[in-house]
């Protein structure tokens, strides 16, 4: 389905992102990609929809090698990836429809966008995956009105209408309380099995990753390190992915928090001071 | 005495003041010093007629006296004319201007216009901006001769300049996560100038045209002095006809349509956000 081939991306800083990074997922199955800040998950998903243009290597979904479109083979090929994002990133002034209808932007002209005239079908599709996401009565909310585990509800919807064939997820519950992230996680693990969707998901959170994928991969400095089941997930490999840390889980709850403002990520914190 | 300490030291003692901005204690006096002879330098230079200024004084408190009894009556049909040809110029030119000045302001936004195009945009702006709107206002009315149109014309070139630049730091200030949201569900680029960009800008946009719109009326006042009509045209003509009734008459209704199009301006910023 989703193919990685000895990829590596070099930034015009000169720094190393990602060296020789080999994943093949096949269909409908979701992958955490785990690792500290500053590993390249970021970087590593948004060389697959090409956000991030990679270095060297191949990117293959499906048939289409990704890595070699055109401007305009890549606006097709990126119909076909749903991207979530850590902080929701939804258009703030514009409302709930509008906001997941701009997953359709790939399929449609300038002027129906323009003019917020999409087909009938695609607006009754994008209602039912706001019921679906149990936001069918904000549908005229502007999108800045919401809480948070709304918002990234918004952010899947917008996804979906994509009709994708695979999701990219980036630290989708790094703003939001554990119990919101729990849903989160949730919803888009129940999405994908209903959709045979696959997904990569970039998390901070172990267990999170442990609990809600079928397959863990640890990114280190920009290497593989890890690549197996979630059971296969030990403190071992833990302290081999994130360094010597007491793994114990007895902690766990409280961890939740604690880890996160340890190690902040710079795309967070930057966005936080955006916020005020 | 105590050994010198450094800052971690102190601050152990509870003694802490913020960095002071020039880490040198010589520099910084040094600095204090020459400004504060600059000062006194320059000030001593002014050369100033202290017979002439009482002689002014007469002059200035004749003007001002006859803001007591402004004349609008006497000549309001020049006021009238002048008054609707300002407030006609000021539209037109806000309103090209600011037409004019939004494909600029998107080429001359680093972020998402191409080299190239960047420096032609800036270049545009800078022009615009470096001329004051009484030089332009001079220089069109030379191309186009007395009248409104050389006032219109130079007031929508000074609105692009305006304009543009301040959108353009504004597109270049947007949340780029919402731009790589919508690019990455595949859409063109004008769909992402409409989805991703346009939002975030909007409110500024609007804000800052009725912003420009009050300024393009004060400026049409100021410009018509140098003949490219408007009321500024007609206080001209009644002050070099030492009409200061007239003259106060529409100084008068200048400042109240200022402060009208200032309260409106406010309350449409507001309801914008």
């Amino acid at each position: 389905m989703l193919s990685i081939q000895s990829l590596s991306k070099r930034y015009n800083t000169g720094d190393r992102a990602l060296t020789n990074v080999n994943i093949q997922i096949p269909k409908g199955q979701v992958v955490a990609l785990i690792g500290p800040s500053g590993a390249g998950k970021s970087t590593l998903i948004r060389c697959v929809n090409r956000l991030v243009e990679p270095t060297e290597g191949q990117v293959f979904l499906g048939d289409t090698q990704l890595t070699q479109l055109n401007n305009r083979q890549l606006r097709a090929a990126r119909r076909r990836m749903g991207m979530i994002f850590q902080d929701y990133a939804l258009i703030d002034r514009l409302s709930v429809m509008e906001n997941v209808l701009s997953g359709y932007l790939g399929y449609t002209g300038f002027w129906r966008s323009f003019l917020r005239r999409y087909p009938q079908d695609v607006i009754a599709e994008a209602f039912r995956l706001l019921e679906r996401v149990g936001l069918e009565s904000f549908i005229d909310k502007r999108a800045d009105a919401l809480s948070g585990g709304q918002r990234q509800r918004v952010g899947i919807a917008r996804a979906l209408l994509q009709n994708p064939q695979i999701l990219l997820v980036d630290e989708p519950t790094a703003s939001l309380d554990p119990k919101t992230s729990r849903q989160i996680m949730r919803l888009i693990r129940e999405l994908c099995a209903e959709r045979e969707l696959s997904a990569i998901i970039n998390i901070h959170d172990v267990h999170l990753a442990q609990q809600f994928a079928d397959r863990i991969i640890g990114l280190k400095a920009g290497e593989v390190v890890f690549d197996g089941e979630p059971e296969a997930l030990d403190t071992d490999m833990l302290t081999l992915i994130y360094g010597e840390e007491d793994w114990n889980p007895q902690t766990d709850t409280e961890d939740d928090d604690s880890v996160q403002t340890q190690t902040p990520d710079p795309i967070r914190m930057g966005a936080k001071v955006a916020m005020v | 005495m105590k050994p010198l300490l450094n800052r971690t030291d102190l601050a152990r003692q509870g003694q802490w003041r913020p960095m002071p901005l020039i880490r040198d204690v010589r520099y910084r006096y040094l600095l204090i010093l020459a400004v504060l002879a600059y000062f006194c330098l320059a000030f001593l230079s002014i050369d100033v007629n202290w017979t002439r200024v009482a002689e002014g004084m007469g002059r200035a408190a004749r003007f001002l006296s006859a803001f007591l009894q402004p004349d609008f009556t006497s000549r309001s049909q020049d006021i009238i004319n002048g008054l609707l040809e300002s407030l006609t110029m000021t539209l037109t030119s806000t309103v090209i201007g600011v037409l004019l000045a939004i494909p600029v302001g998107v080429g001359a936004a680093r972020n998402i216009a191409p080299l190239p195009i960047y420096l032609f945009c800036r270049a545009i702006i800078a022009i615009s901006r470096t001329f004051q709107e009484i030089i332009i206002a001079i220089l069109f009315v030379v191309m186009f001769g007395f009248g409104p149109l050389a006032g219109m014309i130079t007031l929508a070139f000074a609105t692009v300049g305006f304009m543009a630049k301040l959108l353009a730091e504004d597109i270049e200030d947007i949340d780029e996560r919402q731009v790589e949201a919508i690019r990455s569900t595949g859409a063109r680029w004008l769909q992402l100038m409409n989805y991703a960009v346009q939002p975030q800008v909007m409110p500024r946009l609007i804000g800052l045209s009725v912003y420009r719109l009050d300024i393009n009326f004060r400026e049409s006042a100021v410009i018509g002095i140098v003949g490219a009509g408007g009321i500024g045209a007609t206080l001209n003509t009644s002050l070099s006809r030492y009409e200061y009734g007239t003259a106060a008459a529409i100084l008068i209704i200048i400042i109240a349509i200022v402060m009208l199009t200032e309260y409106c301006s406010g309350y449409i910023r507001r309801w914008v956000q």
